[in-house]
């Protein structure tokens, strides 16, 4: 029979069982949603989109690694964040980037942007987004150089000098050149992703078939990227630049990084609200400012720049979108505040 | 089906281990320790001394204000008035009787003559005498929720709704003494002068609630069972309400204050129990289950029989078992110790030799906000969690805290497995602690001031 007496117990708080789903299984489930815009982007342009991204994820473990030994605090490689930003950092840069570019891109990612603010869950704008505003900021002639991919593949090593390069939809739309946006691009192409851009930007199909699997797997809520892709579309639907107003709605929605803005970086755990509610509310601001940085701004995109904004209103936003405490009806809270 | 209350998990149920097998009497124990706090509320006074000879039902402990008294379980001799430990944790003055086998039924026992023509008053003192607390685990005395909920009462609510995994002591009840459990729901529409009960049951107990549509159909009560979609935590009181009134208990308030009055399928089988036969609550229904069990079982005992009784009727332990819960595995409470008696709240005694709790070394909130929508009281947990880490008690008074009822909904959610309900019990005893530093100040300056005044 048991020996109670010597029973090594151990007396934890309640609750003595946890959900199966870790930080690490949640991160992994990102990467396997960006799985297929990345085969998308080798097909598309080449093998250079495969060693890009490789490079770029090494670059971020390798710099989390380091932060955390220099500083001898506990290991946090191994929860995948690392490679979640290094994806995401390839994904949003040309896959004519220098390798050595996209290492300083991750450096300033990790350590600038998530490391020194605390790690994981404490940072309070994008890594990645901030990564490519970085490299943007630094070297902006690379970063707004966009291969033909029609014409010919990127080059695995070696110059880019005598590339040939296209305009992007949002080049064109900039412009409002229509005639020539719809004769380079037609809409079946901008959702299948047969257009320039950045490396993983480009297909909307594989970008929202990432997205569904998040919300599928609950990773995400949908609050955040039906709002966005919603006001978006609203906009250039009512205001159309040139075109028809449909036109202009689906080039608008299929074109730039709205799709991969939307699914992986305006949903992004640490830089967006945590109630429902809220991430309404950042998913409309992010629609408002991308439609307003691609009319007026002076860049053709205005995703990156416009969840960086939505990013520094979060705590704005999670302090007014609490919950209504348990108990009290709206009509309490009213004669509450009457008083 | 009632739709479920805002937020709450859905862990896996685990209750197959035992929901099949019917409740064994476990052989009479050779010892019980009887703890004088088994209810909520100041612990009860012994009626009795080392030495004593005492019989089934007798009463052996007095409650003083909010409480019920508390009977012998077994007749034999009275060893000792000591403390010992029990299982809401440190050590409490028990009364351990020595079993003399023989079973006998107290003078004290006296069934009505004709339970059926009681008063509401009556009736109600039958509850108080038989020291009828919440057995789901809450241990509010009984006749303290009735009488002070006749008049205000207009729903009666039985939860039968069992959302904590591994527990099946309500389910087998349902299958076994549906009668009983319908017999109390007759008594409790009296009390509170309704037309009809609701009781509560989660669908994952569908056989349970055939069983006892099967005894309304048959004896016309005035009963009425409302499937219910399983969510954790269902069975909690404010949240069951919501479920089926659709109404929110007010912060700090209790269910009376929405009309509502909820009891456990157990407690209302110790209603019907208390009426009918004057019986008081002495015997216990457990669930003993988990990986550290090596024959999940459920088993009626005698308040105060050691746990170890109850794991060794199921094959004992399995080795490398590091936790013993009382109750289950979401707000129960781990036990330093097999020595702990079953209480009258003890529904489950749960052991665990796996790796259940899934902790990691270095907890890192990522702002998910899962923990957020888990929360059936609408806080906010990441937020209350930084305030209590860094002692902010009135960051924490402004986050509700206080609401926090400790479900453990948002740390069974949390995928960075913050310690988060932990935290709140911190940051509980924080604000307690400020409230009452606070208020002893004030009483100082008050005095301070008088004296100086007296002094002019």
């Amino acid at each position: 029979m048991t020996d109670y007496k010597n029973l090594k117990l151990i007396a934890t708080s309640n609750p003595h069982i946890r959900s199966n789903e870790t930080t690490r299984s949640i991160m992994l489930d990102v990467i396997i949603a960006m799985l297929p815009t990345l085969v998308w982007a080798i097909i598309w342009f080449g093998v250079k989109a495969l060693t890009l991204t490789a490079v770029s994820v090494i670059g971020c473990m390798f710099w989390e690694w380091l932060y955390r030994k220099l500083m001898k605090k506990p290991q946090s490689v191994g929860d995948l964040s690392a490679v979640v930003t290094g994806m995401l950092l390839a994904f949003v840069c040309p896959v004519t980037t220098p390798y050595w570019m996209i290492i300083i891109g991750g450096f300033f990612s990790i350590v600038v942007v998530k490391q020194l603010f605390g790690g994981i869950g404490k940072n309070f704008v994008n890594p990645a987004l901030a990564g490519r505003a970085f490299l943007l900021g630094s070297y902006a002639g690379v970063m707004t150089t966009w291969i033909d991919a029609t014409q010919n593949k990127a080059p695995l090593m070696g110059s880019t000098a005598d590339i040939i390069t296209a305009a992007t939809p949002l080049a064109y739309m900039k412009t409002g050149n229509m005639a020539g946006l719809t004769e380079t691009y037609s809409v079946v192409d901008m959702f299948l992703g047969k257009t320039g851009g950045s490396l993983g930007e480009i297909s909307a199909a594989m970008l929202i078939l990432g997205g569904l699997y998040l919300i599928w797997r609950k990773v995400i809520n949908w609050q955040t990227p039906v709002a966005y892709i919603a006001t978006v579309a609203v906009l250039s639907f009512l205001f159309p630049k040139a075109g028809s107003g449909l036109d202009w709605m689906l080039y608008s929605v299929f074109g730039g990084g709205l799709m991969l803005g939307a699914f992986f970086m305006a949903t992004d755990y640490a830089t967006s609200p945590v109630t429902k509610k809220g991430q309404l509310i950042f998913g409309i601001g992010c629609g408002l400012f991308t439609v307003l940085i691609r009319y007026f701004g002076s860049y053709n995109e205005g995703v990156c720049y416009s969840i960086m904004v939505m990013n520094l209103c979060v705590a704005l936003i999670d302090k007014y979108t609490k919950p209504t405490r348990f108990g009290v009806v709206k009509s309490d809270k009213k004669e509450a505040a009457a008083k | 089906m009632a739709q479920a209350f805002f937020g709450g998990v859905h862990p896996h149920d685990m209750k197959a281990a035992t929901n099949e097998k019917a409740i064994e009497q476990l052989a009479p124990p050779a010892e019980v320790v009887i703890p004088m706090s088994m209810h909520f509320g100041a612990p009860c006074t012994p009626l009795v001394k080392a030495g004593d000879h005492v019989k089934v039902g007798q009463k052996i402990g007095e409650f003083r204000g909010l409480g019920a008294p508390i009977h012998a379980s077994v007749s034999g001799t009275v060893k000792a008035v000591e403390p010992r430990p029990y299982s809401m944790g440190g050590n409490m003055t028990s009364v351990v009787i020595e079993n003399d086998f023989q079973d006998e039924l107290s003078e004290e026992v006296v069934a009505p003559a004709d339970p059926d023509a009681l008063t509401v008053d009556e009736m109600v003192e039958a509850v108080k005498n038989a020291g009828i607390v919440g057995m789901g685990g809450a241990t509010f005395p009984t006749h303290v929720k009735i009488s002070g909920g006749i008049g205000k009462v207009d729903t009666v609510i039985i939860n039968g709704a069992e959302c904590e995994p591994y527990i099946t002591g309500d389910h087998r009840t349902m299958l076994e003494r549906p009668e009983e459990i319908i017999g109390g729901c007759k008594y409790l529409a009296k009390m509170f002068g309704v037309d009809k009960v609701i009781i509560g049951v989660e669908d994952n107990k569908q056989n349970g609630i055939d069983a006892m549509n099967k005894v309304i159909a048959e004896t016309n009560a005035p009963v009425v069972v409302e499937p219910l979609r399983c969510r954790y935590p269902q069975g909690g009181e404010k949240q069951l309400c919501q479920a089926i009134t659709g109404k929110q208990v007010p912060p700090g308030g209790l269910p009376s204050n929405i009309g509502c009055a909820v009891f456990n399928i157990n407690t209302t089988c110790a209603i019907y129990r208390a009426i009918t036969k004057g019986m008081p609550v002495v015997n216990k229904i457990v669930t003993v289950s988990g990986s550290g069990v090596i024959e999940p079982k459920n088993i009626e005992c005698p308040i105060g029989t050691p746990v170890s009784c109850l794991f060794d009727a199921c094959g004992g332990l399995k080795d490398g078992t590091y936790k013993i819960i009382a109750g289950g595995p979401m707000m129960g409470m781990a036990q330093y110790t097999a020595d702990v008696p079953v209480g009258k709240g003890t529904g489950a005694m749960l052991a665990f030799c796996e790796k259940e709790e899934q902790t990691v070394e270095h907890p890192q909130c990522i702002r998910c906000g899962k923990c957020v929508a888990a929360c059936p009281v609408h806080l906010e947990p990441l937020f209350m969690y930084q305030y209590a880490e860094k002692g902010m008690v009135d960051e924490l008074n402004e986050a509700h805290i206080m609401d926090c009822m400790e479900c453990g909904a948002c740390a069974y959610a949390c995928p960075a497995r913050m310690h988060l309900t932990q935290m709140f019990k911190t940051g509980k005893q924080l604000v307690k602690d400020k409230a009452a530093a606070d208020k002893a100040a004030a009483e100082a300056k008050k005095a301070k001031e008088e004296k100086e005044a007296v002094n002019k």
